[in-house]
């Protein structure tokens, strides 16, 4: 292993968080403090870290509706994201945005969406930035098997191709959709052939496993920011909860679900560490308990917010403009 | 009567005619095994096996414009938008080919179809999960718009959309699908086009529709303590619109407010104050009042999403406003 421990340990530290945020979700949910729906990214936390560390800070991502993960990972805050969810005024987003909404531009999250794919075209959109502002910075683009199938992916790639932009297209291939799997929507099984058919070349790897995610992600940033343009990576991956918290999971089985819990990203890496004589069983567990302390803390702040004041209901739906181009007094 | 929910009515609906018409059929994302988001399916691929009953990719145009292509060809297909904030992806096909076939083909062909979609606000889901986008669909000539408020009208209208030759976009509300109501076993269907007039009453005309309605018969019990004798009107179908059911009752109270759970701007109630103004001006006592969702994209926070969205207080405000 090329990193060092600190490095290594704060991968370890960052999925435990966001498997913890996770379950936390999960309860609030369940105790109807957090309203509304959330898609969760236990399982798949290897694919959101391992990418997000092997990119610079300056660089972008975009996210998708299972966005916790990616903003946890991109360094997003617990207590902010937490007050986001529960719709307080802390919250990254004031409230108004929720689950599905969370962002924070300031570490180059451009944001997650309620809508499927609607984010892939920004990721197209934010590298041709780059490309003209020439600052070679990358572009993360996040977005699930389900995504691949929907027509303005197709649209993207085919513009990310044809101008060369630096974006690397993460697909977090989960196997499903909501409840239709992939093998009963998909023409074809693996999404990164449908790089293919734009030219772009894609890889592989195992979204299960950290290093193997960071490594393939590593190349593929490399090739974008060089100047060769866009690329492919597909992370064979699973999610551990239903899709929403209503779902009873019939599309799945039992057995399927133990063979990936058996593959799980942070039991995997805790035992390469141990294996390798890098931390101890006793130093993982107090790296676990830290970690859950933090979501404690930011479920306590969370809860403990304010809610946002309804005479702000209107506020920032416009930027301001200044009084000669905009007569103020004009209904909008 | 038996009570039946909402959704059991709509899954109803399309058994039945999918029993009587073989060329009837359903698709959609998560319509068959998980059996639709909220339920509205469910049961009928169990019965009517995956050729009759198909999950989709996640591929709202494809899903609209397939619907297009075999409804021109001779099926009458049922397709699905999960939530109508996703119509955008499918609005090429909904406005450029569904709605203009038949007309801009000289009336020589037929899109018989229906768009299920859902809509509104009440789940704290935010921007992307909580609109009433109809008056987009209202706006575009050659579309029928259907928005049920009860199980009752929910199974009827929406067995009347299927026969029907036109593309239909039918619109539920995300808040209705656990709503019980009367719906007798027999067939029946609702004409498209037919007010009911949910509640009589002699001072003021209220029009609501989809779960504005329920908002706005708590108003009007809560009007009768004022003695305030509110007339309550569910078009049902925003188009074809009954207005002359609108204008008989605005000819007794003299007074009409309009509810609405979309945005102010371009609501459906702007149209309806219009077309009464211009049909019954003589008629009116006082000038129409709109109670519509505020113009901000609807927020997730609860308590902003409360304030985002009309409610019965805002409702009584509106009515008593017009009945000064
Ligand atoms: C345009 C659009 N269609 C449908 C949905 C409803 N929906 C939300 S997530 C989802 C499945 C997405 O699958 P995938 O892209 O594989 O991501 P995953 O949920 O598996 O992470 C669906 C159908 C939506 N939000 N937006
Ligand atoms: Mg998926």
């Amino acid at each position: 292993m090329k990193e060092s421990k600190e490095e290594l340990v704060s991968y370890l530290r960052k999925m435990m968080e966001i498997r913890l945020f996770e379950e936390k979700v999960m309860e609030l949910l369940a105790r109807n403090i957090i309203k509304g729906a959330s898609h969760l990214y236990a399982g798949e936390e290897a694919v959101a870290v391992g990418a997000c560390n092997a990119i610079r800070e300056d660089d972008y991502i975009t996210s998708t509706h299972r966005g916790h993960g990616h903003c946890l990972a991109k360094g997003g805050k617990l207590p902010e994201m937490m007050a986001e969810l529960c719709g307080k005024a802390t919250g990254y987003c004031k409230g108004r945005g929720g689950s599905m909404h969370i962002a924070d531009v300031t570490k180059g999250n451009l944001g997650a969406t309620g809508i499927v794919c609607s984010n892939v075209p920004v990721a197209v959109g934010a590298a041709l930035s780059v490309k003209m502002r020439k600052t070679e910075q990358v572009v993360l683009c996040f977005f699930g098997d389900g995504a691949s199938n929907n027509g303005v992916f197709h649209e993207s790639l085919n513009m990310a191709a044809v101008w060369n932009l630096p974006v690397v297209f993460v697909c977090e291939n989960n196997l499903y959709g909501m409840s239709v799997a992939a093998n009963r929507c998909s023409a074809v099984q693996d999404m990164a052939d449908k790089a293919k058919a734009y030219n772009i070349p894609s890889m592989i790897c195992d979204g299960m496993d950290i290093l193997n995610v960071k490594e393939t992600i590593e190349k593929a940033t490399e090739r974008a920011r060089g100047g060769d343009g866009p690329i492919f990576v597909e992370c064979k991956t699973y999610r551990y909860f239903g899709h929403s918290r209503s779902d009873p999971r019939a599309y799945r089985t039992k057995e399927e679900e133990k063979e990936w819990r058996d593959k799980c990203p942070i039991k995997q890496f805790s035992k390469k560490l141990t294996d390798n004589k890098i931390l101890t069983e006793k130093e993982i567990d107090q790296i676990e308990k830290q970690a859950e302390e933090d979501v404690e803390n930011a479920e306590k702040f969370a809860i403990e917010s304010p809610y946002p004041d309804v005479k702000e209901l209107k506020d920032d739906i416009y930027a301001p403009s200044p009084s000669e181009l905009l007569n103020g007094g004009a209904i909008r | 009567m038996r009570e039946i929910l909402y959704k059991d009515a709509l899954v109803e609906a399309m058994w039945e005619e999918m029993e009587r018409d073989e060329k009837v059929f359903v698709m959609g994302e998560d319509v068959a095994i998980y059996g639709g988001a909220y339920g509205a399916t469910k049961g009928l691929y169990e019965q009517f096996g995956e050729e009759r009953v198909r999950d989709t990719a996640i591929s709202e145009s494809a899903i609209v414009g397939a619907a297009i292509g075999a409804a021109i060809t001779g099926m009458r297909p049922i397709a699905e938008i999960m939530y109508i904030d996703f119509i955008t992806q499918a609005m090429d096909q909904l406005v450029n080919q569904a709605a203009k076939m038949r007309y801009m083909f000289g009336g020589k062909t037929t899109v018989p179809m229906v768009l299920r979609t859902e809509g509104g606000a009440g789940r704290c889901i935010a921007a992307h999960h909580s609109q009433s986008l109809e008056a987009w669909i209202m706006h575009v000539p050659g579309l029928y718009l259907v928005m049920p408020s009860t199980p009752y009208d929910a199974k009827g209208l929406l067995k009347a959309s299927i026969r029907d030759d036109n593309p239909v976009v039918f619109i539920e509300h995300k808040m209705l699908y656990g709503l019980k109501g009367e719906v007798p076993e027999d067939d029946y269907i609702i004409p498209l086009g037919v007010a009911d007039i949910k509640k009589e009453g002699s001072d003021v005309t209220i029009v609501a529709y989809s779960r504005q309605l329920h908002v706005t018969m708590e108003a009007a019990t809560e009007l009768e303590k004022d003695n305030i004798s509110a007339e309550v009107i569910d078009p049902r179908t925003l188009k074809p619109l009954d207005l002359d059911t609108i204008l008989t009752s605005v000819k007794k109270t003299g007074k009409l407010v309009i509810v609405s759970e979309g945005y102010k701007t371009c609501n459906v109630a702007s149209e309806i104050a219009m077309l009464v103004m211009e049909h019954g001006f003589d008629l009116l006592d006082a000038p129409v009042k709109r109670v519509c969702a505020v113009d901000v994209p609807v927020p997730m926070s609860p308590v902003l999403e409360d304030a985002a969205i009309p409610n019965k207080q805002n409702v009584i405000n509106a009515v008593k406003e017009v009945c000064q």
